[in-house]
């Protein structure tokens, strides 16, 4: 026997290691137990069968975290989250919980009516246990065989790390760095899955990413993390998200995406979040809190479009780092709170590079007692000759006890920037109202009208099947708002 | 058709009308006519069902139904229709989206499905001509940026896609010009049929010539205080409104 230590010795002894931890049953089983200490990420990484640096690069984030202290400059307000009280695992595809849709809370099933989901995709959206559905199985393999010719890569980001670690090493991280924020350094520690998505030069996307499985996202977990990387001169669509109500038992939720659009590549990324906003009481609820990112280079352009609806409290702020010149960001954003519901999001506009443009529309609805601010920083640098941004921001407001707040911040240190900015608030008016029902429109559906007007320009961003859905689910979600 | 029998409405309990009767059948026009503040937008929003106004005393039946606890839409499905004196805006909202929605939610009421897409158009295409409305108009926003006469037609045109029973037309000559004041009168002939009736509220004789009444009321201080035929309008026209309060007050 040598005495030279090899690879086999060194799995050995983390093994045991693990097991004198009191981790090796744990990882055996589906889910952690509480609680978060270096040991539990690198057993997260070690049960994704992850490579060495990937253990590495989520310990460091580990460790910048612990000295972290988590914001308070939103403008929202709830009790702070107990993080050793949460379990940072739970292997996905667990079994189902109900064995027919008879079991599942007919105001869940209602919903799914209303927004006119298929039988198949109510099963597996609640969690019911199914046959496999021949047609959705065929459309996902020819979907998978068109982005294979192209040379598309979209998969989950475990298996891009098995597949294609080179690719996740060279870009994760380098938009969000791990010590970005708070809540970025624990997904960094901790993400355990999401999506991960490349397209080679100059190759266009034939469809957009993700529609066909949108069943399939519907279980995506509570730190999820997405890459895409759009190489030079390509184009791809990208949909996140489900119009469904996710009735998820997890509290926390906090994403990392990012997103490189090299020279000449366009990035479209498109969100609904409907994740449960609580009652109508303001128990429950899911804490959204997010980071994304999107990094453009020479004649790129990112746009994020998203419509929130859901969760309890949002902190999201899709960005754009316009590096290269001629660069181009948009963000068009729907923000929909009601009853409890608090919301701050808006974007920032980072423009490096010359002659860079950047787009903002955000129409922010609030309605109950909730409370909805748009956050948003438009930031020109010394470089940056010719930028230019245009800013709207627009509050509807329902009642008299919601509240709109806008925070625009402007930094520029270019003089030949130029800068708009539009700022409306109004409400909607028992004119409307009333002219509406005269014409036999009841008040539910009047509402759902003057709102999805208000809303068009950023619903006309959207995928056209996604805006339809969208729309449904603006309806939905100010149901009741109105006495 | 419409009976209205001592109607007292008020709005934050300042009485308004104090004391209505009027009756419109089928088949015929009725004027409004009175000076300003005299009730006549009160009656037309009371009749509507607007919930601001409260209806104290009296009743308003709609084909002997008293729709006094309906719902403003739900009179709306019966076949009722205000042409507004100043329509409102919905921003983003198309003329053509509105118009579907509201169809629809008329259908819908009846318990009818949607009207298929093409017949929607071909509806459409065939009230817009009517109007002489540009196909352009169609897809602006809701009497977002309309000018007065534009707004106007609108309104006739939704009237026209609506086929109401009833029609309450609120000042509609006001902010029309000539050519566009005979358009809208001839739309609201065309429309005119001995199953349906209609009241005209007006100010001026003018909208009259083009759109001839059946009967003539004059309403001042909340109550109809003279009808006659057409000739009365005539009578009002050549000598103003200061004669009837001199006769009320006499």
């Amino acid at each position: 026997m040598s005495n030279k230590y090899t690879e086999d010795d060194l799995r050995e002894e983390l093994k045991t290691k693990e097991y004198e931890y009191g981790f090796y049953t744990d990882i055996a089983s589906d889910t952690f137990p509480i609680g978060l200490n270096e040991d539990i990420v690198r057993a997260i990484s070690l049960k994704k069968e992850e490579p060495e640096w990937m253990t590495e690069w989520r310990l460091e984030a580990f460790r910048a975290w612990e000295k972290m202290i988590e914001p308070e400059w939103a403008n929202v307000h709830y009790a702070k989250p107990d993080f050793q009280a949460i379990s940072y695992y739970s292997a996905p595809n667990s079994k189902p919980k109900y064995d027919s849709l008879d079991e599942v809370d007919p105001e869940l099933l209602a919903t799914f009516a209303k927004l006119g989901i298929s039988i198949d995709e109510q099963k597996k959206l609640s969690n019911v246990a199914m046959d496999v559905v021949v047609d959705s199985v065929s459309v996902a393999t020819t979907f998978k065989k068109t982005l294979g010719e192209k040379g598309i890569i979209f998969c989950s980001i475990s298996e891009a790390l098995r597949e294609h670690p080179e690719l996740v090493r060279k870009y994760i991280g380098t938009v969000v760095p791990q010590k970005d924020n708070f809540y970025a350094a624990l997904n960094s520690a901790v993400f355990s899955d999401g999506s991960f998505c490349y397209i080679p030069k100059g190759v266009r996307c034939p469809m957009e990413l993700s529609t066909y499985f949108r069943i399939n996202q519907a279980g995506t977990g509570q730190f999820e993390r997405t890459l895409v990387i759009a190489d030079e001169g390509s184009y791809v669509s990208y949909l996140e998200g489900c119009t469904a109500p996710s009735r998820d038992e997890n509290q926390l939720h906090a994403a990392v995406v990012e997103l490189i659009a090299m020279d000449d590549a366009e990035i479209k990324y498109s969100t609904v979040q409907n994740w449960y906003p609580g009652n109508a009481e303001g128990k429950g609820g899911v804490f959204n809190f997010v980071t994304k990112r999107g990094l453009c280079e020479k004649n790129a352009k990112i746009s994020w479009t998203q419509v929130e609806t859901g969760s309890a409290v949002t902190w999201k702020y899709p960005s754009c780092v316009l590096k290269g010149d001629n660069s181009v960001g948009e963000f068009y954003s729907i923000a929909v709170t009601n009853n409890y519901q608090q919301a701050d999001t808006g974007t920032k506009m980072i423009h490096l590079g010359k002659n860079t443009k950047s787009t903002i529309i955000s129409k922010g609805i609030s309605a109950g007692k909730s409370q909805n601010s748009y956050r948003g920083l438009v930031k020109i640098s010394p470089n940056a000759d010719n930028a230019r941004n245009f800013s709207q921001c627009d509050s509807l407001l329902m009642g008299n006890e919601c509240g709109a707040h806008t925070f625009p911040y402007i930094e520029v240190k270019n003089k030949t920037a130029k800068i708009e900015h539009e700022a409306t608030t109004s409400k909607i008016g028992e004119d409307q109202i009333f002219y509406c029902n005269q014409r036999g429109i009841d008040t539910e559906k009047a509402i759902a009208l003057i709102v999805n007007g208000f809303s068009k320009e950023v619903l006309n961003k959207l995928p056209m099947e996604f805006a339809v859905e969208a729309q449904k689910l603006l309806e939905i979600s100010l149901e009741g708002s109105v006495g | 058709m419409l009976k209205i029998e001592n109607l007292h409405a008020s709005v934050e309990d300042k009485a308004i009308l104090r004391g209505i009767n009027l009756e419109v059948k089928a088949g015929e026009v009725h004027a409004i006519m009175g000076p300003n503040g005299s009730g006549k937008s009160t009656l037309a929003s009371v009749i509507a069902g607007k919930e601001e106004y409260e209806v104290t005393e009296g009743s308003i039946f709609l084909n002997d139904e008293d729709i006094d606890e309906l719902a403003a839409e739900e009179r709306a499905h019966k076949g009722i229709f205000l042409s507004f004196q100043y329509p409102i805006e919905i921003p983003g909202v198309s003329v053509t989206n509105f118009i579907k929605t509201a169809i629809n939610a008329n259908r819908k009421a009846k318990g009818l499905d949607d009207m298929p897409a093409k017949d929607m158009l071909k509806l459409i295409r065939e009230k817009s001509e009517l109007l002489e409305i540009d196909r352009k108009f169609l897809s602006r926003s809701l009497n977002e940026g309309f000018s007065g006469g534009e707004k106007k037609r609108n309104e006739i045109f939704q009237m026209a896609m609506l086929e109401p029973k009833l029609a309450i037309l609120d000042e509609t000559d006001s902010g029309l010009d000539i050519d566009a004041l005979r358009i809208v009168a001839n739309g609201v002939n065309k429309l005119k049929s001995k199953d349906n009736a209609v009241i005209v509220i007006t100010h001026y004789q003018r909208l009259l010539d083009y759109i001839v009444p059946d009967f003539v009321h004059v309403l001042y201080n909340g109550r109809i205080v003279k009808s006659g035929g057409k000739e009365l309008a005539h009578e009002l026209e050549e000598k103003g409104y200061d004669w009837i309060k001199e006769e009320v007050n006499a």
